[in-house]
């Protein structure tokens, strides 16, 4: 299954995904994937990027029993992948850096990306301050509100923040104007893209540098366990962790793959982000995928506390995944996400992100029916300090 | 009178095609056919109506607002088609179809082409389906015998443009610039070269239009004068209409004298 995924022709996952672009893009995307290609197998790209990824970024990341947690659960044993832990406080950096890299390889000196929470953002303005590029970043006026704190950071990594104030405002609306500028600006801009979401080559490209998450999870699993876990546990939002923790496991068939979206105030409420478990397929972004819209191909408006898993796509490969019937995706509301949020706070002294939150939650109710021995990883794909006054006013 | 009909006269009488664009159902799906109207006494050739879509990627603000009173007045893809479909009855020039693909992917392609057929829909324009993902697109619309504009932009390559040309009917859409639609003030250079370095390719087989950017009388002239057989304008006619959204006469009074204006900017010969 890897193998056949591995380079998707045409950029197609099965029937998913491909290259929905305005001509204008099409040369550009079309050279990427050459840029990409190339570089893939550069010895000297990948050293320089296995650098800044142990170096800057903090890599390898630690792969912690939870013991407290698994306890009170008392069910199997939880681990978490501690992306929180992190440059930045989420796995985000694991794709700016790659990306800004190749970025620098290929003489863009302007960056421009889309963010959704703000990590994304913030990510990709450390990538381009370290690697002495100028970062303009997009983020819908909403999303501004709710998560300040990233905008200050952003500023103050020298980045320019653009506010969206059509559509949504949120992290769709942001993706649509960072391509309208990328239309205006293709010969001197990379658009960095923040998850395995848009035209091909991007989700391959970010897919496989989040592939790191889950190497490292096999060879520590390994070390720790001496066997591989029974089930691996992502939230998705455009699905990058969840992509990166799955794919170095897609064919070990006995590992069971979760992805967990974002329930909102549940699926029957409409309120909600949760693209594979209630949408449909249809093309948005470039890429044809599971889309939450209505009967006319109009997209939806979605909800989620965290902004980071508030978008009505998701990246294609998922879709395959969900087809095949090779992951599992389900949902966890907006309520469920918060109880998770407090209980490993509580239990493990670690704050975690609201977007893995979805996860732990999920985690929590699939452990307690498993066996004390059996394990399970969970990919903690951010901290968070960003959410904490979201989390208080949630509380009110 | 078909696409190919409407060029070809056009070409005789030494005069290049106006295209108008606007959105089907701004500010009201009522008054469509009446701008449509208004449109084509003021000298346009060919019509194009956009079907609204939530996430516009290839317009500029102009635009996007218009899909936004689009849907706001509660416009659907099938409404739409039924205005091409009472704008037919009336005119008998060819009515084009733009609007983004997932519009298209989800009543689904072949119910999509039956129903533009029956509205005697000309042509559609996908701004987001580039040559490689429309095999299927191509083969159903060639079954209906419905044209499908494709679109050529400033980062064309040579190869790509050849595959291109094989797969657009109707006209060649050709994108003046690069960046999103809007009304720009000025013609810059590298249109007409791109005009000119099209035209060996193509002459002979598909008509040109060139589109993105037009807005202005002299800017429609530079483009028939160098060469091609239509020019597209819409952002300045959805400014007219965004102006006078809640004074119908004025609206109309104004695409009229504006698209007469545009018009005259066509007509090569015995100035
Ligand atoms: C901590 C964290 N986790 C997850 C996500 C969701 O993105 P993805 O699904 O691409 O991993 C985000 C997005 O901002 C995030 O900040």
């Amino acid at each position: 299954m890897k193998e056949f995924t591995k380079y998707p022709i045409d950029g197609k996952y099965g029937k998913y995904g491909g290259r929905f672009m305005p001509e204008t893009l099409m040369s550009a995307v079309l050279d990427l994937e050459k840029a990409y290609l190339k570089l893939k197998n550069d010895q000297v790209f990948k050293k320089e990027l296995d650098y800044y990824l142990s170096e800057y970024a903090g890599r390898p990341t630690s792969l912690y029993f939870a013991k407290n947690l698994s306890k009170k659960v008392g069910g199997a044993k939880i681990y978490l992948k501690r992306e929180d832990l992190l440059h930045g406080g989420a796995h985000k950096i694991n794709n700016t850096l790659g990306q800004a890299l190749m970025a620098k390889k290929m003489r863009k000196n302007r960056v421009i990306a889309e963010t959704g929470a703000g990590q994304h953002g913030v990510a990709t303005a450390m990538a381009c301050a370290v690697l002495g590029l100028k970062a303009e970043i997009y983020m819908g006026k909403e999303d501004i509100e709710r998560q300040k704190l990233n905008v200050f950071r952003m500023n103050l990594l020298g980045a320019e923040v653009h506010p969206v104030g059509s559509g949504s405002k949120t992290l769709k609306d942001a993706i649509n104007e960072a391509l309208r500028d990328w239309v205006a600006n293709v010969k001197t801009t990379y658009y960095l893209i923040g998850s395995v979401v848009g035209p091909h080559p991007y989700p391959m490209i970010v897919r496989d540098f989040q592939s790191v998450i889950g190497k490292e999870i096999k060879s520590q699993i390994m070390e720790k366990e001496n066997r591989l876990p029974d089930a691996l546990i992502a939230c998705v939002g455009g699905g990058s962790n969840a992509m990166g923790t799955f794919y170095p496991f897609l064919d070990d068939h006995n590992v069971k793959l979760y992805g967990v979206e974002a329930g909102g105030h549940g699926i029957e409420s409409g309120a909600h982000a949760a693209s594979l478990c209630a949408g449909d397929e249809g093309i948005l972004h470039g890429m044809l995928t599971y889309l939450l819209q209505d009967e006319h191909g109009q997209i939806s408006t979605t909800h989620s506390i965290s902004a980071g898993l508030d978008y009505p796509g998701v990246g294609p490969e998922h879709s395959f995944l969900k087809t095949m019937d090779r992951a599992k995706y389900v949902s966890m509301t907006d309520d469920k996400a918060v109880k998770a949020f407090i209980e490993l706070s509580k239990t493990e002294g670690i704050i975690p992100a609201l977007e893995p939150s979805h996860s732990l939650a999920y985690a929590i109710e699939l452990a307690e029916n498993m066996k004390k021995d059996d394990l399970i990883v969970v990919t903690l794909s951010g901290r968070g300090d960003k959410d904490v006054q979201v989390v208080a006013d949630y509380l009110k | 009178m078909s696409m190919k009909e409407t060029f070809e006269r056009l070409k005789d009488r030494g005069e290049g095609a106006l295209i108008s664009y606007i959105m089907g159902g701004d500010p009201r799906p009522d008054l469509t056919p009446k701008i449509a109207e208004a449109l084509i006494e003021g000298g346009v050739d060919i019509l194009e109506l956009g079907i609204p879509f939530s996430d516009p990627i290839a317009d500029g603000p102009t635009i996007q607002a218009a899909n936004l009173r689009a849907l706001k007045s509660g416009t659907t893809p099938v409404r739409v088609l039924e205005i091409a479909n009472q704008i037919k009855g009336y005119h008998n020039i060819p009515v084009v179809i733009l609007t983004y693909y997932n519009i298209i992917f989800r009543i689904g392609l072949e119910n999509f082409f039956d129903k533009a057929k029956k509205s005697k829909v000309d042509g559609i324009i996908v701004p987001d389906l580039p040559v490689e993902e429309a095999q299927d697109y191509k083969f159903i619309a060639n079954k209906h015998g419905i044209d499908t504009i494709f679109l050529a932009s400033p980062s064309t390559s040579i190869v790509r443009l050849k595959k291109i040309i094989e797969y657009t009917s109707g006209f060649l859409y050709i994108v003046s610039l690069f960046g999103v639609t809007g009304a720009r003030k000025t013609l810059k250079r590298s249109t007409i070269r791109l005009i000119e370095k099209i035209i060996p390719y193509i002459k002979g087989k598909t008509p040109l239009a060139v589109g993105f950017g037009i807005s202005q009388p002299y800017q429609v002239r530079s483009i028939i004068e160098a060469g091609a057989d239509g020019a597209i304008v819409g952002s300045a006619f959805v400014e007219i209409i965004q102006k006078n959204e809640y004074d119908e006469d004025n609206m109309l009074n104004s695409i009229r004298n504006y698209a007469n204006e545009l018009k005259k900017a066509t007509i090569l010969e015995g100035e």
